[in-house]
């Protein structure tokens, strides 16, 4: 990256923590509405990322991702998000049928120094843009879930990170044997994204 | 670490290694190993110094949160209304699939046109099919038929029928490009569309009180069966004959296919209203991928905008689309002609009726796509098929002649049920002319 100065794209650690709690924001509807987890109708279609992109109008879910990102993004800023899971599990039984998994690795030199990197905006946007590709295209190769499903985020942070009042420690929602599927990354050179789906593994045998 | 640097972007599957705890793998390795090894010597103290032991080594570099208030779920009336309830999980057991059709019924005249649709099974359990210049009903409860409609020369044949959802009317399309509205219960024409097109008919769906019709001129109409001035919207974007429409479930969007090779989907608030005509870039997605006339569309009962489709003679395609990303998921050639699809909406299983040679009726594994039967009896192209209103039975009527009924789609209790009603002496000797 030893770009001129004229085309350089500076991206601050506060900004870098913007783009992934917005990602993690989009993801988490996508993947809501992709698995059918809240109705159809509950969606509206916006433009983003260059692809159109569903937004839950269910205005319980739309806090609590709200809410989520923000939580997000402060840890974001300090260095302490180790991993998001999207854990997808059903409704009566709560047997947990996915996990959405979003490991981070954070350039610990920039937290510390509080120094930038150099990233073009448009690049960090098309490698976002084929994660949400694949979490639209995952229909494909996931078991159907047959049975009403409720979500819950996970949050694997640093030890010596305070737990704010609104969140409670929780075990880490594991399914057995799973299959695993690893999508695209992205990196804004500050923050790195890796993205993995775990699922039930489906007993269906072929004939 | 010095791997970080190693290029990430290989096609295999390479394991993430930074995101594994070693140490705590390791212990667990070793961990299980020295239990045994150590049974004898068993004592209290050291099981549990073990166990705080094993809590540290997992838990002292993360911690696991969540939010304290959940997200709220989904209502249950409003969850897919097709996905079977859970309780049918364990009748996971493997069905027989009847290869022969348990009835053949004679088609005399049946016009051998692969952009026509002659076919539809309304929800009151009755087959319309189109035979020349007729529509004739068959009653799948007791088998009685009857002659619905016939026109005249200058305006027929009958090119597609197609059932509103209360199986009470029936919506004719012709050649002279009418459409016809016939109240089935008192055998009554209702009303006849007229003025939108200016070629035949081919294909026809509803979407509540909306009946779209597709036609040879290359346009699509959404009709307002209600009112006098009955073409509301128009869908522009085809360039030649529309033999393939269907709505999916929800009513929001339309796919269609044309013989210039083309798959639309429209979304019903873009219908652009029939006075600013002028206006045609309406689609909310252009699906050129097919290489031939796209006939055979169905929507998947069971994933939300999960839309199948089928090629003609020279292309042999079925294709798997999302529609709300437009992106093509899956593409498998079937070496035939694909005249029609349709979803079993008892298992994740798809069905496509073909033409030369074999014209037969494949049974597909969604989504692994592995053959699973194919149903020989027809000697011409299979032209259309329809689904009973229990989701068991499937109709077909092909070039040949005949109408055939296959139980391929597994019987639910009732679907048991409607069939042994059936039963008749000689019922299951096929009736070849």
């Amino acid at each position: 990256m030893a770009s001129k100065s004229a085309t350089k794209d500076i991206i601050t650690l506060r900004g870098s923590a913007a783009i992934v709690s917005e990602f993690f924001g989009y993801a988490a509807n996508s993947i809501l509405y992709n698995r059918g987890v809240y109705p159809e109708e509950s969606f509206a279609r916006v433009k983003k990322y260059g692809l159109p992109m569903l937004l839950t109008q269910d205005e319980g879910v739309k806090s609590f991702i709200s809410n989520l990102t923000s939580q997000l993004s402060e840890w974001l800023e300090e260095g302490k998000l180790q991993r998001m899971v999207l854990v997808i599990m059903g409704k009566q039984t709560g047997e947990v049928f996915e996990r959405w998994n979003f490991s981070i690795e954070t350039d610990g030199e920039v937290v510390e120094k509080g120094i930038s990197r150099e990233k073009s905006d448009k690049e960090i946007m098309r490698e976002i843009q084929a994660i949400m590709r694949q979490i639209a295209s995952s229909i494909t190769y996931l078991p159907c879930l047959e049975e009403p499903c409720v979500f819950d985020v996970l949050a694997y942070t640093d030890k010596d990170c305070a737990v704010p009042f609104t969140w409670i420690e929780s075990d880490p929602k594991l399914i057995d044997n799973p299959q695993m599927v690893k999508l695209h990354s992205f990196d804004t050179k500050i923050h790195k994204v890796d993205t993995l789906v775990s699922y039930k593994n489906d007993e269906w045998d072929e004939p | 670490m010095p791997r970080r640097n190693s290029c990430e972007n290989l096609d295999r599957f390479i394991p993430n290694r930074s995101a594994m705890d070693f140490d705590f793998a390791h212990y667990m390795l070793t961990g299980g190993k020295v239990e045994k090894e150590t049974l004898g010597t068993y004592s209290p103290s050291k099981h549990l110094y073990r166990k705080h032991l094993a809590e540290i080594l997992n838990m002292n570099r993360t911690r696991i949160l969540a939010f304290k208030n959940k997200p709220p779920p989904a209502a249950n009336t409003t969850h897919d209304p097709f996905s079977p309830p859970p309780q049918t999980q364990p009748a996971k057991r493997r069905r027989h699939i009847s290869q022969s059709p348990d009835r053949t019924l004679d088609a005399p005249e049946v016009v051998d046109d692969f952009y026509l649709n002659l076919l539809d099974w309304s929800s009151s359990n009755v087959i319309a099919v189109a035979l020349g210049n007729s529509v004739y009903l068959w009653n799948a409860f007791d088998g009685s038929t009857c002659e619905l409609l016939s026109v005249d020369d200058d305006i027929g044949p009958v090119t597609s029928v197609k059932w509103a959802a209360d199986g009470k009317y029936l919506a004719v399309g012709l050649n002279n490009s009418h459409v016809q509205l016939w109240d089935t219960s008192s055998i009554r024409l209702l009303r006849t569309l007229q003025g939108g097109h200016r070629l035949r008919v081919s294909s026809l769906d509803w979407n509540n009180h909306i009946l779209t019709s597709g036609g040879m001129d290359s346009t699509i109409f959404n009709n307002d069966v209600r009112v006098r001035a009955h073409i509301v919207s128009t869908y522009r974007g085809h360039t030649q004959e529309v033999c393939g429409l269907q709505w999916c479930s929800s009513g929001q969007q339309l796919a269609s296919g044309g013989n210039d090779n083309l798959l639309h989907i429209w979304s019903l608030s873009m219908a652009s209203s029939s006075s600013s005509s002028n206006s045609s870039n309406q689609w909310l997605h252009r699906l050129d991928r097919h290489t031939s006339a796209v006939k055979a569309l169905s929507w998947c009962p069971f994933q939300r905008n999960l839309l199948a489709s089928g090629g003609g003679i020279g292309d042999q395609c079925i294709k798997l689309w999302n529609t709300n990303t437009g992106a093509c998921l899956n593409s498998v050639n079937t070496g035939s002609q694909v005249c029609s699809l349709l979803w079993n909406t008892n298992e994740r299983e798809l069905l496509s009726g073909h033409g030369f040679n074999d014209n037969q009726l494949t049974l597909w594994k969604y989504p692994s796509m592995v053959r699973i039967a194919e149903l020989h009896g027809h000697t011409s192209r299979v032209l259309s098929m329809a689904k009973s209103p229990d989701g068991c039975n499937v109709a077909s009527v092909a070039g040949d002649e005949t109408l055939r009924l296959w139980s391929v789609f597994g019987t639910t209790q009732i679907g048991k049920a409607v069939i042994e009603k059936k039963q008749e002496p000689f019922s299951n000797v096929p009736r070849v002319r």
